[in-house]
């Protein structure tokens, strides 16, 4: 305690006197250059993710499913990390009944202490949902919890999100907002925005540095 | 003349601030790998920030935002711990790196560990923690690619965001081939899958993670991370503690003046409108969760910073984000590369920030080291005057230290007498007419005495010579007898 007193107590004396700046946050500053129509809003998210090697399906609520079949087949993809406990993991259970050609499922539901050898070293994909997209920035909105674990969307090599049209937001600032994150913020809160990279030699560009090498977004028009 | 000077390695931090700057304008491909990196990171910011007015408006927000914070600090780092508290990390504050030190090893016993895995973290640098570490027995590796690359080698980061960038692609796969036994490539994919292997081992196996912050939120208690690779989402949600180290004046009042901020970072350090990631840490696992650290231990550093917040204009030191843009502008840093500085901060931030963390003593050529362009002011995406606090570094540095009201600590280390002597006779002669006319007259009149060698002048320079008259006697004459 005693540090933290000695810190305090000098950061008070140097402040004698004065009173705190005001708050003059001016959002406008965050918010009106980076606003977009509906339409623009979809083709600014899918331009900066690709620019940055996102591979970008639009899709619908009808096809995703089939789709990602489709997709993870064509990679060799052996298995795939999905929740049955959410909307879109009960999608994919109850399609991958009707054929058996497709990658095999297993779920992250045991604490990680239990099974890390096996996530780090024989799960080739993963699906997880999301809160959103942000246009501005291109970046996903990622609030990992029990069903979909911080790293769910961290260890696999793949890594395949799916978005709703209907949420994908202008900016950061907005989305800030309208999910009211200062009254909620979650254990851990990420903003994905393409696949893991480094340009650390050299500057020169690679993928695949610690995270997912590949990250697939599926966009859902009509959701 | 220089070439009689011995070259030292330009990693050889027991040598001044000169001789290793010396060394690295000798070295033709330390020049080069910092000339194109730094030419296309001042590229990529400008792209970044293609409209001129919405750049200012949002550099002129985010001085505020900082300013602001540094204004009520105290109360924003109580109100932090107690969000953190709340939220079920546990909160450490340390004066000095020693305490820092000492506070990460006894959490590290505590937990009996034996193996860490470090996200880039520059608060760790200034701790040397690992070699602190490493010396109590304990791995303390770096995940970050650059630093990875560094810390083989046994050298320092040379760059706050491109740890690597004086070494180009040859030299790392030399590097890889000699330290990890893999077979030699220079192609850049490959050497980072290299990379990657075995750092996931690493990952896999840690018992401590260690990050730095880039903004810890005193409204939420949130500490927001930002990076491109994934080490540091890897170190704070694989090993089951995380131990965040920053620096005091990383706070910020509210969850949304991160967003200016993050914009201002991103784009000025790298061009980038984001990093892939951008890691929100508000706590360690809850009860019904299935990863994520056990404990989260957040270690707040003073070293020296409390000494430049004691001073109204120098406080404005304490605005940084850590962008980097000011060494990427910065002419001199651009040529001597950052070993050069022999400190853990380089270029132009480090000449303003390390003199309150070692003491202006220890680095009494860093305010001097600058042609005072005003490129890293400029740029500086929270507006810190880096020209005017090296100008006022340089008075502190030469002023007669007061112990009774220090400015800070090492002032006065340049300080002469003889010096001061000099410019009390330059003054006098410039404001009393009959000595400055005796002046001139002699220094006209006896210019054939002026001697060839003029001490450091004529080591670069040739040597002055005297009008045979002066402007001002010329200009009486013609005012007497206009022609």
């Amino acid at each position: 305690m005693n540090a933290r007193n000695r810190i305090l107590g000098k950061l008070r004396t140097s402040l004698a006197g004065t009173v705190p700046r005001p708050d003059d946050f001016d959002q406008t500053l965050v918010t009106e250059p980076w606003r977009y129509a509906p339409a623009e809003r979809v083709s600014r998210l899918r331009q900066l993710m690709e620019a940055v090697h996102t591979e970008f399906h639009q899709t619908r609520s009808a096809d995703w499913v089939a789709l990602l079949a489709e997709l993870l087949g064509a990679r060799a993809v052996p298995d795939l990390l999905v929740s049955p406990q959410t909307e879109h993991g009960r999608l994919v259970h109850a399609y991958w009944q009707t054929r058996n050609d497709l990658p095999r499922l297993h779920a992250y539901d045991r604490p990680i202490e239990e099974w890390k050898d096996e996530l780090f070293s024989h799960t080739a994909a993963s699906l997880t949902g999301t809160l959103g997209a942000i246009a501005s920035t291109g970046s996903l909105v990622v609030w990992p919890d029990r069903h979909e674990p911080r790293l769910m969307s961290l260890v696999p090599p793949l890594h395949v999100a799916l978005v709703r049209a209907s949420q994908i937001h202008d900016n950061l600032y907005e989305v800030m907002q309208a999910q009211r994150w200062a009254a909620n913020m979650p254990t851990n809160a990420l903003l994905i925005s393409g696949p893991s990279k480094t340009a650390d030699i050299e500057q020169i560009l690679a993928y695949g540095a610690h995270g997912p090498k590949d990250l697939i977004v599926l966009l859902l028009e009509d959701a | 003349m220089n070439a009689q000077i011995p070259l030292n390695d330009v990693t050889d931090v027991s040598a001044g601030f000169k001789p290793r700057a010396r060394a690295a304008l000798a070295d033709p491909r330390l020049r080069s790998n910092f000339r194109t990196a730094m030419d296309s990171l001042m590229t990529k910011r400008a792209a970044a920030f293609s409209d001129a007015d919405e750049r200012e408006r949002l550099r002129e927000l985010g001085n505020h935002i900082r300013a602001r914070a540094l204004s009520q600090l105290p109360d924003l780092l109580e109100r932090l711990e107690a969000n953190l508290t709340r939220n079920g990390v546990k909160v450490h504050w340390a004066e000095t790196v020693s305490e820092a030190n000492t506070i990460v090893l006894e959490i590290i016993q505590t937990h009996e560990a034996r193996q860490v895995i470090k996200g880039k973290s520059m608060v760790s640098e200034e701790m040397e923690m690992n070699h602190f570490l490493g010396g109590q027995g304990i791995e303390c590796l770096e995940s970050d690619m650059g630093e990875y690359i560094v810390q083989l080698d046994n050298e320092k980061p040379s760059h706050i965001i491109m740890p690597a960038i004086h070494k180009n692609a040859a030299q790392v796969a030399s590097l890889f081939e000699e330290k990890l036994g893999v077979e030699y490539t220079r192609d850049v994919d490959e050497l980072i899958q290299i990379g990657r292997r075995t750092l996931r081992q690493k990952f896999f196996e840690a018992d401590i993670g260690v990050s730095g912050v880039n903004f810890a939120v005193a409204e939420t208690g949130t500490l927001l991370l930002v990076e491109n690779e994934g080490n540091g989402r890897m170190s704070t949600s694989v090993p089951p503690v995380h131990i965040a180290v920053t620096g005091i004046e990383k706070v910020v009042e509210n969850l949304r003046d991160t967003v200016p901020l993050l914009s201002l970072l991103t784009r000025s350090a790298l061009g980038q409108p984001i990093t892939t990631y951008v890691n929100m840490i508000s706590g360690p696992r809850k009860a019904d969760e299935l990863d994520g650290p056990q404990e989260v231990h957040l270690v707040l550093l003073d070293n020296g910073r409390s000494q430049a917040f004691n001073d109204p204009e120098l406080r404005q030191t304490l605005n940084c984000i850590r962008c980097g843009a000011c060494m990427n502008h910065c002419p001199v840093y651009t040529r001597i590369g950052g070993h050069a500085y022999g400190e853990v901060y380089p270029g132009p931030i480090g000449k303003i920030i390390t003199p309150h963390m070692v003491g202006l003593a220890k680095v009494p050529d860093h305010p001097s080291a600058s042609s005072l362009c005003g490129a890293c002011g400029e740029v500086c995406p929270v507006k810190i005057p880096i020209p005017d606090l090296l100008r006022r570094l340089r008075e502190e540095n030469v002023k007669r230290a007061d112990p009774q009201h220090p400015v800070m600590r090492g002032e006065g280390s340049k300080y002469s007498a003889r010096e001061r002597l000099m410019w009390s006779g330059w003054k006098l002669m410039n404001t009393q007419p009959l000595l400055y006319r005796a002046f001139s007259f002699a220094a006209t009149r006896l210019r054939g005495l002026r001697p060839a060698s003029l001490g450091p002048w004529t080591e670069h320079h040739s040597a002055p010579t005297p009008a045979p008259r002066s402007l001002h006697d010329l200009a009486r004459e013609h005012l007497e007898h206009p022609r």
